[in-house]
């Protein structure tokens, strides 16, 4: 059993200031039109989608830290549970579960029921090949990142294409230890 | 958990059951989603006058779902007619909808006929962003005012609707006004009904 974490997710995400997720998700929808707009390619726009979430992934890190008082986690299961369980519910009010572990450890899927994102959206047939979410690898990816972890995120299941749940593959690469930035004689 | 079985399926997004709008996300979510619409556009343009012009196009496609969604779910589909309507429905319900809170205030403009103004304190999407002085007026509140223009327009009042800074006395950041200037038409319309 993962251990609990310092400060649960549903605790951290009633004291954040709140708005209202159709805001969120409109505005979610103005961003991937205006890409759509001026990429006109789906694969152009997957790739700005994941840009713009490693981004955001980068510095919502430091946020997520900060409020979630999480310790070190011990090994990529934990932080799998954590990013499910505390970091999907503090930004954006929804659990995810995670599952499919496989034998190494180092490869798991998130699963998500519910998603803010894709309220109201149809993809349309011009689109079929858009991971319309796609910011959320980026987000996953950028913020795995800064805690020097290497991953791979990618999709396995998206409900706008008729599965029944949304489910990201997480893969860590390796581990990459801090540098230290200054050299000590300089 | 119990008694949870499979999601429903529904094949046409437009049978799904309308939610009522209570759910939320963190305030830093939309934030740093607000800010990457941002810098998006700034890479894509050249000039001040382009990003405003950008950020109030992706505020009208917002704002014409707002008001579908606003008028379906909780006017039982009844539409105004009225000017004075229509602005005190942005005023309130719109601004309660997707700010949490009404309007700081509403007023007519004085030297034009046409003009009206909606005021806040701080917006929300402004909250986090600082403007460096080398850009001058521009106002990230352009996407509220676009918010507002879609609004207007889908319901239709053509309106010329843009943001500005009203500088405070005694207070460190300046109040935003979202500058309301409507048609010709809406104004002659608005005569005939009396």
């Amino acid at each position: 059993m993962a251990p609990v974490a310092p400060r649960s997710g549903d605790a951290i995400f009633a004291s954040v200031e709140r708005v209202n997720a159709e805001l969120f998700t409109l505005t979610y929808g103005a961003i991937v039109r205006q890409l759509l707009t001026d990429l006109e390619e789906v694969e152009e726009v997957n790739k700005q989608l994941d840009q713009m979430g490693y981004n955001i992934g980068i510095r919502l890190i430091d946020e997520f830290l900060a409020k979630s008082n999480v310790a070190r986690c011990v090994d990529f299961k934990e932080t799998a549970e954590v990013i499910a369980k505390v970091g999907f519910k503090m930004f954006l009010g929804v659990t995810a579960s995670v599952s499919n572990w496989d034998a190494d450890g180092t490869c798991c899927s998130i699963v998500l029921e519910d998603n803010p994102l894709v309220d109201f959206v149809e993809l349309p047939d011009t689109c079929q090949g858009l991971y319309y979410c796609n910011v959320l690898s980026g987000v996953i990816r950028g913020a795995l990142e800064m805690v020097s972890m290497k991953t791979e995120v990618s999709w396995v299941r998206d409900m706008l294409r008729g599965d029944d749940a949304f489910e990201l593959q997480v893969k860590l690469l390796k581990q990459v230890p801090e540098e230290y930035p200054y050299k000590d004689d300089e | 958990m119990i008694g949870v079985g499979k999601i429903k399926q529904y094949s046409n997004v437009l049978d799904k059951p309308l939610s009522k709008g209570k759910q939320e996300v963190s305030l830093s979510a939309f934030a740093f989603l607000f800010s990457e619409l941002v810098q998006y556009n700034q890479t894509q343009v050249d000039n001040i006058a382009e990003l405003e012009r950008r950020l109030e196009d992706a505020g009208y496609a917002v704002g014409a779902r707002v008001l579908e969604l606003l008028c379906h779910r909780d006017k039982g589909n009844r539409r105004e007619t009225r000017l004075l309507g229509i602005l005190s429905f942005v005023h309130s319900t719109v601004w309660k909808v997707l700010f949490g809170k009404v309007a700081d205030s509403l007023e007519k403009g004085t030297e034009h006929e046409d003009e009206y103004m909606i005021s806040e304190k701080e917006l929300l999407v402004n909250r986090f962003i600082s403007i460096p002085k080398d850009m001058g007026t521009f106002n990230c509140g352009a996407f509220v005012a676009g918010i507002v223009r879609g609004v207007l327009d889908s319901a239709g009042f053509p309106a010329v609707v843009t943001a500005h800074f009203v500088p405070m006395e005694g207070q460190q950041r300046p109040r935003t006004t979202i500058l309301i200037k409507f048609a010709e038409e809406v104004l002659r319309r608005e005569a005939r009904l009396g």
